[in-house]
């Protein structure tokens, strides 16, 4: 039935291509159930965030380069030299916590509501497939930064398919296309994650094919029962799911702009090295409750702890698929289900507990805490969800969405009032609990000490750094200072590879254009090959990088007793509270205490792990003789350094962070706006439901409180 | 099921007024946002900063005899620097006033009157004229040929004949010895 027009060329094509009488269909006339709370805004606010990652992607995929000697370099280049790079990479980066976030959110909506219910069975279950997808997704990407964390997780990962007997290892070799993750690996994982995000889209159609075809849940999980409990999608979801998005782009912008390292890992700004395994391997926080699981089964029956881990990793989201047969109660929402409410929430409580234990080693009291959360997780799914639907004795259902008062159950005459405050005080009690939680996950291993002799490590006595906070920026005096420090006393052995000439230009005073070339001139760098097609040394130009002190890793280990001197551009991200640590390092060379067994050519440091360090201690007071008068103490250039190693890894910070004041500030206007739009917008409708549930009269048109139709 | 809705909700009269302040207001400082938004993924398609810092490139003209060139590359182009020999300056500046698609007189064209530099890109549609290599044909006026399209440039690098509407371009450059040029 096509929609008349009056646009001719729109009549025109809609008689022809449907487009218009589609959209209105879907947005006009597709009806939603009126009572839908902000917990449904999160599957728009999925598929808008899957855009923001596709349209990111796309950008970061013009310059990233997937080659095992460019990647790591490519992308620091995207952060450090491409327009916005350092935004656009930023989004991409925090917009794959915030879409699991959302995803998790989302699903765990869909439990407690009982969303997967007939007859949305197909929904759920496209759901499902899309998350997998979605994880394969994310893992790939992860990998393609080429950091430590990256390459050891494509590691883990892939070895987890050699533990299916017999085609295991073919597998892995498979996925590798090689004897190790490598190369190829990197290449078809490039390929992947390109693919991938469309397929996801296209099975987002699926899901929503699904859904407009059994219409939406709501809180109540009831049907809708007649037009008193109806409203368009347009403009009422619209208006209300864009409230979502407003305060969605609030917080995303705030990580994005202030906090981009906080979900991230500091070893992954280590290059990947395939010699070396990181002391901590650690997945990206949305897989931490997986990996909890997989560490946490032991061996079972005939069955290795290694297949069985994995088998209950990937069986974790699988058994997800078969939820709408294994709850057997009729009634959707737990908000009827008194006991199934409780188990909802020890299973989300069992979910953080293990994305606790995930960060965590597998040893001592984390590993039974894992095995304990992991055994719930399952019985949750296996054995509590089929008995609850057969004991449990529902509360009454309400006949309507609109009328949800029934004779003799004060339970709904109070919903609006006391239990919504009661209910809502619980969310934030919960809430509260799991971000502590996620928080303590976060909170950086107490250091183990590794000597035989326990040193008392002073307390650290923090600086007052001027680029902390949301409104630090460098000291441009301090980052001159630090330069010279770093040229007279690390960069001897120390590269500063990420770093060209040309960015000098931030430190201010010294450093005009004249001034750098100058400066630049005294460092010699290969170029070539020249006419004789041999490689030459010549000046460093403006646009080179700094100039390394030895040709290759090889030269540098032989150098300094068979150590590799770490470059210098990113140490301050990549380690956990980078800056203190630096310093800390730089002023923590002591005697050794009596009984300290110290590894011969190895220098004592209270900060290093282990207390030891093959470094030899750089800096002694008046090592640097400061132009701008400051007495170079240790203490001093340790901080001075420390400064300029924070700026060589986050030059855009200060751009960074003014931009962001702007944006958030703007965010949350336009936040406040929609919800204006959205007040407004809901006015008639919620001064209907008043006048309707005033009224006492039930305005239902279904007699029987009977939730599936 | 039934798909009639609540009854009619249609803007309540009283609060139209407001209800269409908020949504233009709204609306307009959405589509903003979405234009500030768009703006960094457009901008990083731009030459980045590493690529802007490879602006210049210094040429080394002792080894080139006169009548000779060498092709030097700038941001990614061919850059032709020709050594001229005295018969050839004197057939520029003989034709400076032939007509010819762009007039432009040979001394507005180079610094020192030996030392051609050209952009080795023809403005027609893009492609590098012959005529650096000895071998190479020079086209009717002893300088360039495009092989593409049939465009003949001079020893000036002005275009005398074929589709291309323009001379080919002197970049900026400057002599930092009597043999050495940084172009850019």
């Amino acid at each position: 039935m096509a929609q008349k027009y009056n646009n001719r060329f729109v009549r025109w094509l809609d008689e022809r291509f449907p487009i218009f009488t589609a959209a209105h269909h879907q947005m006009y006339e597709y009806p939603m159930p009126v009572n839908l709370n902000y917990w449904w805004s999160f599957g728009s606010l999925a598929g808008i965030t899957l855009v923001v990652m596709i349209f990111s992607g796309i950008f970061l995929a013009m310059q990233y380069q997937a080659n095992v000697e460019q990647a790591f370099d490519s992308v620091e280049r995207i952060t450090r030299d491409v327009n916005y790079g350092w935004l656009v990479r930023n989004i991409h980066q925090t917009g794959s916590s915030m879409f699991f976030a959302i995803v998790y959110i989302h699903i765990f909506r869909g439990f407690y509501y009982g969303s997967y219910k007939r007859p949305r069975e197909i929904t759920w279950i496209t759901g499902v497939v899309i998350f997998l997808v979605m994880m394969a997704t994310a893992f790939m990407g992860y990998v393609l930064v080429w950091g430590q964390q990256s390459f050891w997780a494509a590691t883990v990962i892939t070895n987890l398919f050699s533990a299916f007997p017999l085609v295991g290892e073919s597998i892995t070799t498979w996925l590798w296309g090689g004897y190790a993750v490598d190369n190829p690996t990197l290449n078809r994982f490039y390929a992947l994650h390109y693919l991938l995000p469309f397929i996801i889209f296209a099975l987002v159609a699926t899901h929503l094919i699904a859904l407009h075809t059994t219409r939406s849940n709501n809180p109540l999980g009831i049907d809708m029962k007649g037009p008193q409990d109806v409203i368009p999608f347009h403009p009422y979801y619209t208006v209300k799911d864009l409230v979502g998005v407003g305060v969605f782009a609030s917080i995303f912008a705030a990580l994005v702009f202030f906090a981009p390292d906080l979900l991230t890992e500091p070893d992954n700004f280590i290059p990947a090295d395939p010699l070396v395994t990181p002391a901590h391997i650690v997945p990206e926080w949305y897989f931490l409750p997986y990996y909890a699981i997989l560490r946490a089964v032991p061996d079972l029956w005939l069955v290795s702890a290694k297949l069985a881990g994995v088998i209950a990793m990937f069986g974790a989201t699988m058994i997800w698929l078969f939820v709408p047969w294994l709850d057997r109660s009729p009634v959707r929402s737990a908000r009827f289900r008194p006991v199934y409410r409780v188990f909802f929430w020890l299973l989300v409580f069992a979910c953080v507990v293990l994305g606790f234990c995930g960060a965590r080693p597998p040893e001592g009291i984390y590993l039974i805490i894992s095995r304990i959360a992991t055994a719930w997780y399952f019985a949750h799914f296996l054995i509590f969800l089929p008995l609850i639907g057969l004991i449990e004795k529902p509360r009454a259902l309400p006949q309507s969405i609109i009328d949800p008062v029934l004779p003799r159950s004060d339970h709904f005459a109070r919903e609006p009032d006391v239990l919504h405050a009661r209910r809502r005080a619980v969310g934030a009690g919960v809430l509260l609990i799991v971000t502590g939680l996620t928080a303590a996950a976060f909170a950086p291993t107490p250091a183990r000490a590794e000597s035989t002799v326990s040193v008392d490590i002073p307390v650290l006595e923090h600086k007052l750094w001027t680029f902390k906070g949301p409104f630090g920026s460098f000291d441009q005096a301090q980052l001159r200072r630090g330069l010279q420090v770093y040229n007279e006393a690390c960069a001897a052995c120390h590269s500063l590879r990420h770093v060209a000439y040309r960015n000098l230009s931030a430190l201010g005073v010294g450093f005009g254009p004249e001034d750098i070339v100058a400066f630049a001139a005294e460092y010699q760098v290969e170029d070539g090959p020249g006419e004789d097609g041999k490689m030459y040394m010549r000046p460093a130009r403006p646009g080179d990088y700094f100039a390394p002190p030895y040709p290759n890793k090889e030269a540098a280990r032989v150098a300094n007793k068979g150590m590799y001197p770490p470059d210098l551009s990113l140490m301050t991200r990549a380690r956990e509270d980078g800056a203190n640590f630096l310093y800390e390092f730089l002023i923590g060379y002591e005697d050794p205490p009596p009984g300290f067994q110290k590894t011969p050519g190895m220098y004592f440091n209270r900060t290093a792990p282990g207390q030891q360090t093959g470094m030899m201690p750089a800096l002694a007071d008046d090592y640097v003789d400061y132009d701008d008068g400051t007495r170079a103490t240790v203490e001093q250039m340790a901080q001075d350094v420390t400064a300029f190693f924070a700026w060589a890894a986050d030059p855009h910070m200060e751009t960074r962070k003014e931009l962001g004041l702007k944006v958030v500030i703007f965010l949350v206007l336009l936040t406040f706006m929609l919800i204006a739009l959205k007040l407004e917008v809901w006015a008639p409708v919620h001064q209907r439901i008043h006048a309707d549930q005033g009224s006492g009269v039930p305005k239902g048109t279904g007699s029987e409180a009977q939730n599936t139709s | 099921m039934d798909t009639r809705y609540m009854a009619d909700l249609g803007p309540a009269d009283e609060g139209w007024g407001r209800r269409q302040f908020l949504f233009i207001s709204t609306t307009l400082t959405a589509f903003a946002g979405l234009n500030f938004f768009i703006w960094p993924f457009i901008s990083s398609m731009n030459p980045a900063a590493d690529v802007e810092a490879l602006a210049s490139t210094e040429v080394d003209l002792s080894a080139i005899e006169p009548g000779q060139s060498i092709t030097a590359v700038w941001r990614g182009k061919p850059i032709f620097v020709h050594h001229r020999t005295p018969e050839e300056i004197e057939a520029a500046r003989r034709d400076d006033d032939v007509p010819m698609p762009e007039p432009e007189p040979d001394e507005d064209r180079v610094q020192k009157p030996e030392w051609l530099v050209l952009v080795g890109i023809c403005l027609h549609l893009g492609c590098v004229p012959r005529g650096q290599r000895t071998t190479d044909p020079k086209g009717d006026f002893g300088g360039w040929f495009c092989p593409c399209h049939g465009s003949h440039f001079d020893t000036s690098g002005r275009v005398r004949s074929g589709p291309a509407a323009q001379n080919l371009a002197v970049p900026e450059y400057t002599f930092i010895s009597d043999d050495r040029i940084k172009i850019g």
